[in-house]
């Protein structure tokens, strides 16, 4: 009785709260609404809709021994507390990918992003990880990419690890170029990030030779430097040296390329394994940091519930509708293939009793989703002509604040030139304007929500952009190396000497191979007159989804092949409607005759104007540039193309097996029933019953 | 739950009891035989550590 009162209040709090963002018009709606509802929709879906999942379809079975305990050998394989893997599973899947898509969102209003990382969340993005995590366990541990192979076959594994390997490229691209937008011209922001180098050095020896495995120790000691790193970021930035941390985007890119092949190639231990730690100390620490700030602050939003680019496309960050644009643009946070990777990764292996994927692989998606709910928050708190300030292509905004000031009018928002220069000398920055990338506007609304707390908006401005290169980085590295992997396990095959992953001209030839691909999109993206983030993002969108939905194809292909086809809606509904918008968003990037949608049409347009002897055409000021623009649309062009070519031939492929799998009986890959020995709580607080046997046990 | 069971959490969250659960491991499965020393397991640990990809 005294449960059903708590859910009929939390039902009556979430339906409140999305009550009033849905129909609140032109009036103050304050950020606690979304809070609100976001909680108490993860609230109850966890309790209800994850719980039906367990236990109806994929009926987990806690008598039954797991990989950790079978293959136990106390280093990848072992029984983890499912509080600490619920933390390591978190710390695997957030980055800065929810950073980054909701305040790219935010340009169609705080609506349609809400809806979409809630909803979608709810019954998409946790349903994926959570599928996947079970089916994976059930195999052993085995990958998405060996899964897709033995569930499908040859084609389907195939096509899982191109899109594996072509989205990695993509996103570590889409991310380099965001932190040389919030770090080109900033001594401070550099001088801060390129401190983060030896910090992590120093942890990575102090942990090799002075202190073993002294990790909270030593993090505590590399965080604390980290927040000096920034406080001497603002001593540099006025002094003599600020020249030396001066950099061009251009010098960003080469600096960053660099960076990434020695950091990928170095032992693991000097600076991916510190910075991995450093990283998850801070996100954790932001994460609570924020929502505490975002509680205490209950600021207003500034943003429309939708914005007219939510209908007519021509919004200046992501070109194109509402409908599929704010659902490629925000992947991470709502849906993300990419986690179904790490969810048949390392995890499965981890864990202790079935029953606890629910917290681990649901519950920790929600966590995610989370975030992505706190940096949409501040992406709207925002006045607006100060976010299409720093958010619109440079080209567009042109060379002065008043010009800026003009573009921002013409779109119909108002920002003053004084406006734009005051706020730029409170966060300690030359100028904001044109700052694309999403990290330079994430950290404007995040230093604002502390600062009205508890002062200092320069400090957490650099603090904030600090944190989220810092993530990046660690995602540059650790991504180039699970590109290479991925190329030296394929090219194994053609050539087993290649397979060796200590073959040390191998291990240099495949990093220089995947630096150099993303490299190569990064530095188009920096050099692209119509402005990178707007061309590139929509292609990370669309890799990332596709690999969602090779994902959910795969899940739901073991779903029917498993004796659980009539609840195989559960992960085929989310396939469906993830199909659908990959598919439209690709279908108008290929094929729409609008220039600013259609890369295509963008090539037609400038290649036209090219033979006719312009020199000159839109935000493309030199025969170069428009050269540039060619170049770079038909290679966007022929990617979008390439990736929905892709999701159709899995698709009809594993459309196949379904068939065949519906008709008659097919042998299952699932790993024997062995009784387990062990005995653990399922969710993250015990229950009263749990404590009881748990005592009685010890 | 009391603090030490608190920091016994926190310290396996950062990995910190990563030795005592290796010699834990050890003494249940293969009681009596050989253990790697503290540093050689550290070592192996870091060194053996997959790349955690994020987004």
């Amino acid at each position: 009785m005294r449960e059903k009162v708590i859910w009929f209040l939390v039902a009556a709090v979430g339906a409140l709260a999305w009550t009033v963002l849905a129909l609140a018009r032109g009036e103050h709606v304050s950020a606690a609404w979304i809070l609100f509802a976001a909680l108490a929709s993860y609230a109850i879906a966890y309790r209800f809709y994850a719980r039906f999942i367990v236990h109806r379809v994929l009926r987990v079975d806690d008598t039954r021994a797991t990989p950790a305990e079978l293959k136990n050998n106390g280093i990848d394989f072992h029984p983890t507390d499912r509080r600490v893997l619920f933390g390591h599973h978190f710390a695997a899947i957030a980055g800065a990918g929810p950073l980054v898509g909701p305040v790219l969102a935010a340009q169609w209003g705080y609506l349609p992003s809400t809806l979409w990382i809630i909803l979608g969340v709810i019954f998409a993005g946790a349903v994926q990880d959570l599928v996947v995590l079970f089916f994976s366990m059930r195999r052993g541990g085995r990958s998405l990419g060996q899964m897709a192979r033995d569930e499908i076959g040859p084609v389907g594994g195939v096509a899982a690890l191109v899109g594996a390997l072509s989205i990695m490229v993509i996103l570590l691209a889409v991310l380099a170029l965001v932190v040389v937008n919030a770090l080109a011209h900033s001594p401070w922001g550099a001088f801060s990030i390129t401190m983060t180098v030896p910090i992590a050095l120093f942890m990575g020896f102090y942990l090799r030779y002075l202190r073993f495995g002294r990790v909270m120790e030593v993090s505590v000691i590399g965080a604390a430097l980290l927040l000096l790193a920034v406080v001497a970021g603002r001593w540099v930035a006025e002094s003599g040296w600020a020249g030396a941390f001066t950099w061009s985007p251009e010098t960003l890119t080469l600096a960053l390329v660099g960076y990434g092949f020695v950091a990928s190639v170095l032992p693991v231990w000097m600076l991916l394994a510190p910075r991995d730690y450093l990283s998850a100390f801070m996100k954790v620490g932001v994460v609570v940091m924020l929502a505490a700030g975002i509680v205490a602050a209950l600021p207003d939003l500034r943003t429309e519930a939708f914005t007219s680019f939510a209908w007519n496309g021509d919004g200046p960050v992501v070109a194109g509708a509402l409908f599929p644009f704010v659902f490629i643009t925000i992947a991470c946070g709502a849906l993300s293939g990419f986690h179904a990777l790490v969810a048949s990764g390392t995890t499965p292996k981890l864990v202790e009793k079935e029953s606890q994927i629910r917290v681990i692989g649901y519950g920790g998606m929600l966590t995610e989703s989370f975030v992505a709910i706190m940096a949409l928050i501040a992406a709207c708190i925002i006045d607006p002509g100060l976010y299409y300030a720093m958010n619109m292509p440079a080209s567009a905004l042109g060379p002065t604040l008043e010009s800026a000031s003009r573009a921002v009018a013409d779109l119909g928002f108002t920002v003053t030139p004084e406006q734009l220069s005051r706020t730029a000398q409170e966060v300690g920055e030359s100028t904001l304007v044109a700052r694309t990338g999403g990290a330079p506007t994430l950290a404007v609304g995040i230093a604002e929500i502390l600062a009205s707390v508890i002062g200092g908006k320069a400090f957490w401005y650099h603090f904030a952009v600090m944190f989220e290169a810092l993530f990046i980085l660690t995602t540059v590295d650790a991504g180039t190396r699970i590109g290479r992997f991925m190329l030296q396990d394929t090219l194994g095959n053609v050539w087993k000497k290649f397979g060796d992953i200590s073959w040390k001209p191998g291990l240099y030839l495949s990093s220089a191979v995947i630096v150099a691909a993303w490299g190569y999109f990064l530095w188009a993206g920096v050099k692209d007159p119509l402005g990178g983030i707007n061309q590139l993002f929509p292609l990370f969108g669309i890799s990332n989804q596709l690999l969602a939905a090779i994902a959910l194809i795969v899940c739901t292909t073991l779903l029917i092949k498993t004796g659980r086809a009539r609840y195989a809606w559960v992960t085929l509904l989310p396939l469906v409607w993830d199909v659908a918008v990959t598919l439209t968003a690709s279908w108008q990037k290929v094929f729409s005759s609008d220039p600013k949608i259609g890369f295509f049409a963008q090539r037609d347009l400038y290649q036209d104007a090219l033979d006719a002897g312009k020199t000159s055409l839109g935000n493309a000021r030199s025969v170069a540039a428009m050269e540039q623009v060619v170049l770079n649309s038909t290679v966007d062009g022929v990617l979008a193309a390439f990736f929905a070519l892709l999701v159709l031939i899995i698709l009809a492929d594993a459309v196949r097996v379904w068939i065949t799998a519906l008709r008659r009986h097919v042998r299952t890959t699932e790993d024997p029933y062995i009784e387990s020995q062990l005995w653990a709580p399922s969710g993250l607080i015990p229950t009263a019953e749990e404590r009881r046997r748990q005592k009685a046990l010890s | 739950m009391t603090w030490r069971s608190l920091w016994r959490l926190l310290r396996e969250l950062t990995g910190d009891r990563a030795y005592e659960q290796y010699l834990e491991h050890r003494a249940t499965t293969h009681p009596g035989e050989p253990v790697l020393p503290e540093k050689d397991f550290w070592r192996l640990r870091t060194d053996s550590r997959p790349p955690s990809g994020c987004c």
